[in-house]
């Protein structure tokens, strides 16, 4: 590992400067994550006195649990619709304030600031938006469409209403990362296909979005870790993993279990399965993010 | 620009309108609506214009008491917040840079596994480990306090990579001549490594505080006494009403304040805020 020409001789002032930061992750990361892995092997009896080993049997209770594979279903549909809309949305957007010349700041600013929304905020907003008795939208929907929209009755209107409260707290970090990148492509690429007599959507499918796709898969990775945890707090300030668990995504059903249902044995392994979850995604994310992918 | 194409340009500013009002649609409906009386909620729809409520709506939640599940202010809700969000930030980046700058700039056994200890971190985010952790705060006796809001977020590899990552850029000469000069360890820390990271400081702040203004989960489970409770999970509690409607205006005033400090950071000192957005990433 890297490290300076010349360094300082000092003996115990390097353990004395890690020993904050060390200590912390140790109390409140290892210690936590080592306790959540030894109680998945566990079971413990109705009252909390004992505690029996019982290998691998939680995961395969998981498996073969019907509410979890529905959880992981539902997390999958949440993803790949949240991610997919935010970063389509947010790469139009980009595109267009790239156009931009006097503007592109203006509009810059009128676009980031959702990212300082909090997710429990955002969440809370689209529900009073879509709120089945008073919200505009169920409203408007009712009087054009005659839809009965009702997201305490209806799965798929929970699940879209979470979606768009997470597309729309989203969209502002992934629009700052795509402008960077289109900034980042070489005026010159875009000329000589100009003046090679590609029009503007050729240009965009055969040089813009193929250098692009750092930025793109970078996001990509960023935006799933997003849907996978920092959405917990959406999820729990709207639908509350309902109505019959449409919403219950992983982490929620791990906290659901974990707190309300006291199920610690199943709590903890789904904790270290979204452990595992997390630990492929980083290891990911520092293997080929930083390297170019090709085109 | 590539070409001057008319139609592009006006297709352009017509795709930004449209997204920047869609943006900013709900924060106006919730603006609205905090604008409102109670009664404006009764029937109908939500109202889109607004009314002269503004100032009663504000007073009545800045000061609590409104309703049961409202009692608690939000003035103390807000000073929850602002402490917390505070201590985050300068914890956070205290605590990394010294890590940075032990990593680099020292070298001496198991420094690798240090760095690996605290890459870890990366991986184990609150929402895999709650209930360990929420028994290890209940042991240690912190539920109910600052410290339990804050230390056990305090551990950072982000911060500390970005640390490192700065001080790898800073000349080897400048410490060298340090050296040569007699200055320690510390006294170089604090006279050219502190300056010269200044602006790193700043932006990974400003990305920080909005970090810790904006948690949810910990502080959801930490704080039972409601003199710890902070504005972004104390909305929950309030929208959370069993057998009557929830009090829209007083809700969406309390919301508009949530979001108020950590937008105005981020339209204030956009530069900083991209810069610290775009650094943490890497």
């Amino acid at each position: 590992m890297q490290t300076k020409r010349t360094i300082f001789g000092n003996k115990g002032l390097p353990y004395l400067l890690l020993a904050p930061q060390l200590a912390i992750t140790a109390v409140f990361f290892l210690w936590p994550a080592g306790q959540a892995v030894r109680q998945s092997f566990l079971r413990e009896d109705a009252f909390g006195l004992s505690t029996t080993f019982v290998g691998l049997r939680n995961f395969r209770a998981l498996l073969n649990n019907p509410e979890y594979l529905n959880a992981l279903q539902v997390t999958v549909v949440f993803s790949i619709a949240t991610v997919v809309l935010s970063l389509s949305l947010a790469l139009i957007l980009a595109l267009a304030v790239d156009r931009m010349l006097k503007s592109a700041q203006a509009y810059t600013t009128l676009l980031i600031w959702p990212y300082a929304v909090a997710p429990a905020v955002a969440g809370i907003l689209w529900w009073f938006i879509f709120n089945p008795a008073i919200g505009i939208l169920p409203y408007v929907m009712e009087a054009r469409f005659g839809y009965d929209w009702n997201h305490n009755l209806t799965g798929r209107d929970a699940m879209i209403l979470v979606v768009v409260a997470a597309v729309w707290k989203q969209i502002s970090y992934n629009f700052l990362f795509f402008l960077a990148g289109l900034q980042s492509i070489p005026t010159s690429l875009r000329e000589a296909a100009a003046i090679d007599g590609a029009g503007p959507f050729k240009r965009f499918w055969t040089i813009t979005l193929p250098l692009l796709s750092p930025t793109t898969f970078f996001l990509l990775v960023v935006n799933v870790v997003y849907t996978l945890f920092d959405t917990f707090a959406i999820i729990d300030a709207t639908t509350g993993g309902g109505p019959a668990q449409a919403t219950n995504i992983l982490v929620y059903k791990v906290y659901d279990d974990g707190f309300v249902g006291l199920n610690l044995g199943s709590s903890a392994a789904q904790s270290v399965v979204l452990m595992i979850i997390v630990m492929v995604l980083t290891f990911v994310q520092f293997r080929y993010v930083e390297r170019k992918v090709t085109y | 620009m590539v070409e001057n194409q008319r139609w592009l340009d006006i297709f352009a500013h017509v795709i930004l309108i449209l997204g920047v009002a869609t943006v900013a649609f709900p924060v106006y409906l919730a603006l609205v609506a905090s604008t409102h009386a109670p009664t404006a909620f009764m029937s109908g729809t939500i109202p889109l214009v607004p009314s002269t409520h503004a100032p009663a709506s504000y007073g009545d939640v800045l000061a609590g008491g409104v309703a049961a599940q409202m009692s608690v202010p939000i003035n103390l809700m807000l000073f929850n917040s602002m402490v917390m969000a505070l201590l985050i930030a300068t914890g956070k980046i205290a605590i990394s840079i010294i890590s940075a700058f032990a990593i680099v700039y020292f070298r001496f056994p198991f420094r690798v596994l240090a760095f690996w200890i605290i890459f870890i971190t990366l991986m184990l985010p609150v929402e895999v480990r709650i209930v360990p952790t929420f028994a290890v705060i209940a042991d240690l006796g912190m539920l109910n306090s600052y410290a339990g809001l804050t230390v056990p977020l305090m551990a950072s590899a982000t911060a500390t990579f970005l640390f490192r990552q700065v001080f790898l850029t800073i000349p080897d000469e400048l410490m060298e001549a340090a050296r040569i000069d007699g200055a320690g360890p510390m006294k170089f820390f604090r006279d050219i490594l502190l300056p010269l990271s200044q602006t790193n400081i700043a932006a990974l702040f400003v990305i920080l505080f909005i970090y810790g203004w904006n948690q949810y989960l910990w502080p959801l489970l930490v704080t039972t006494d409601s003199g710890y409770y902070t504005i972004v999970a104390g909305i929950k509690r309030m929208a959370d009403v069993v057998d009557s409607e929830p009090l829209w205006n007083y809700i969406m005033a309390v919301t508009i304040l949530a979001m108020l400090p950590p937008v105005a950071v981020v339209i204030f000192m956009q530069r900083l805020f991209v810069k610290g957005l775009v650094d943490s990433e890497k």
